[in-house]
């Protein structure tokens, strides 16, 4: 479900445009970069932001 | 021979747990590039009706109340621990404590990404259902055979 969230958000937006998710480790930050980066998206960056929550950032 | 990247479901059951799970892969198969396809059948039908709680749908009083019975998506069972309805509210704040899509948000996001639902032809004539009488995402009103040519190439799940 956090790709599907992901995959919404990411139809809205324009060609060029960033999108940065808040995830939590495991299931949801092994899948959404990866399946991103299958779709044709721009993975930039996955940072640690605190406990166990990571921020991807997508360029669509 | 690769197989296409295409996902069809039988929605037969009603219970609310069960159509959690058919729009819970339908939504993660859709995200990820699958064409997903959705026949509802019988039960299953309560799943795509414009009225979401209970209303006399039905073309004679035996469907009707039916109907009334059988209710929407905001009026479906568990199929088990259902406690006379307590259930599927009990389900509902778990699934909201724990950050889990909802039924009506995985609804809502099947509509987003272009999964393709239809409605089960027979089964409408039975209970008195019309086309009118569900979602307009509702793509088409088909029968077994039209149901086989969509899914043909694909996996298919009978829920």
């Amino acid at each position: 479900m956090t790709f599907v969230k992901t995959k919404i958000e990411l139809a809205k937006l324009q060609e060029g445009d960033i999108l940065e998710v808040l995830l939590a480790e495991g299931e949801p930050l092994d899948n959404v970069p990866r399946n991103a980066k299958e779709q044709g998206y721009n993975v930039l960056s996955v940072e640690h932001v605190e406990g166990s929550t990571h921020k991807v950032t997508i360029k669509k | 021979m690769a197989e296409t990247k295409k996902l069809s479901l039988i929605a037969f059951s009603g219970d609310f747990d069960k159509l959690t799970a058919v729009f819970t892969l339908a939504t993660g198969a859709a995200a990820v590039g699958y064409e997903v396809n959705i026949f509802f059948t019988f039960w299953g039908l309560d799943a795509i009706k414009k009225k979401l709680g209970r209303s006399p749908l039905g073309s004679n009083w035996l469907t009707k109340l039916f109907g009334v019975m059988m209710g929407g998506l905001h009026a479906t069972p568990t199929s088990r621990f259902n406690f006379f309805g307590i259930g599927p509210k009990i389900f509902r704040s778990l699934m909201r404590k724990n950050n889990v899509a909802t039924l009506e948000e995985l609804v809502d996001a099947a509509k987003v990404l272009g999964i393709n639902l239809y409605a089960c032809e027979m089964a409408m004539h039975v209970l008195g259902l019309n086309k009118e009488d569900f979602i307009p995402e509702v793509k088409d009103v088909l029968g077994v055979a039209s149901f086989l040519k969509l899914s043909e190439g694909g996996r298919t799940l009978f829920i």
